[in-house]
């Protein structure tokens, strides 16, 4: 298979850029595997052991184990990182994050207090 | 046409025949793409963090989402997750045929979690949980819909790629190619992430 690939470089070698800029290896792969195995396990854990008695509990340790594995796959997986890409896509990333948070939290803010300030007619268990 | 002594034998440019764009410029594209994408999935997670709780005496999240399902489903797309990277670092090492091997394996772990889900789905319907039953299941299937369409398309995307690997071999546009379907595919993975933990597990939460 590998004996004819050199002919096989098109225009697209012009550059000298066969060199993607992402050095992915077998250890990185692995840690973040066992991370995320790791972190999926605990919450699913968590839920179906009824390991809290509290349900907001174990909503927090459920939500912080996400963001972590959310993290962990970023750096592993994505190979995200400050240098790649001259920073721009951890710009774009953070710039993300920040309208992603906005878009969460004031959504479920303003329409959890919406719902307390309805009418009580507005609520199904109230109508005749 | 008037041919003329010293008239240039060229047509004349103006203009920049060839595209100027810096190395790797799709990949970091690709990835403001992907970020567009999170913002889609962020409204499709705020409106289901609004109506998931709005049963309208329908059935309930505890009583309808089954974990064990979800955990079988987590394990797939995990799993899947690792043989892309498998897929890429065999990609490096110019290895097209364990390559192409480990993008069949991501493929068919694809396709489980799609079969599982859309089996999921069909029970919802079938008992009267559709869409149409109440907010909480209007948004559920919205959100997880779209990620499954996600995954849908990025299995597709690969099977056109192992077409486009098995005609052409490793050169680089097919390697750049790779590279943005890894970040996509590592991208639903993180979706899928905030999908079991915010509605599977926080759903069925007491």
């Amino acid at each position: 298979m590998s004996a004819h690939d050199d002919t096989q470089h098109g225009h697209d070698d012009a550059h000298g850029h066969d060199d993607l800029g992402i050095h992915a290896t077998f250890g990185g792969y692995m840690t973040g595997f066992v991370l995320a195995v790791i972190l999926t396990i605990i919450p699913f854990w968590v839920v179906m052991a009824k390991v809290f008695e509290k349900s907001s509990s174990a909503a927090v340790v459920i939500l912080g184990l996400a963001a972590v594995q959310i993290v962990v796959h970023m750096i592993y997986f994505l190979h995200m990182n400050t240098k790649s890409e001259g920073g721009w896509n951890m710009l774009a990333l953070v710039f993300t994050i920040v309208l992603v948070l906005i878009t969460l939290s004031g959504s479920i803010w303003i329409m959890y207090h919406l719902n307390d300030n309805m009418m009580p007619l507005m609520n199904p268990a109230n109508l005749p | 046409m008037l041919p003329m002594a010293g008239a240039p034998t060229q047509p004349l440019e103006f203009h920049v025949t060839s595209e100027t764009h810096p190395p790797n410029g799709t990949l970091l594209g690709f990835w403001v793409y992907l970020m567009s994408d999170c913002l889609v999935f962020a409204c499709l997670f705020a409106a289901y963090g609004v109506l998931g709780r709005q049963f309208a005496g329908g059935p309930t999240a505890a009583e309808v989402l089954e974990i064990p399902t979800v955990a079988l489903n987590t394990a797939l797309l995990l799993l899947s997750s690792i043989t892309y990277g498998f897929a890429v670092l065999e990609m490096q090492r110019d290895r097209q045929s364990p390559m192409l091997g480990w993008l069949v394996v991501t493929g068919l772990l694809g396709l489980g979690f799609l079969t599982i889900e859309l089996r999921e789905f069909a029970h919802l319907i079938s008992i009267g949980a559709g869409p149409q039953r109440s907010a909480f299941l209007s948004s559920f299937f919205t959100l997880v819909g779209t990620h499954g369409l996600h995954v849908t398309t990025g299995i597709l995307w690969m099977i056109v790629l192992i077409i486009q690997v098995l005609k052409k071999g490793l050169i680089t546009a097919n390697k750049r190619r790779l590279m943005c379907l890894s970040m996509f595919w590592h991208f639903l993975d993180v979706v899928w992430v905030g999908v079991f933990s915010f509605v599977y597990l926080m759903g069925v939460l007491p």
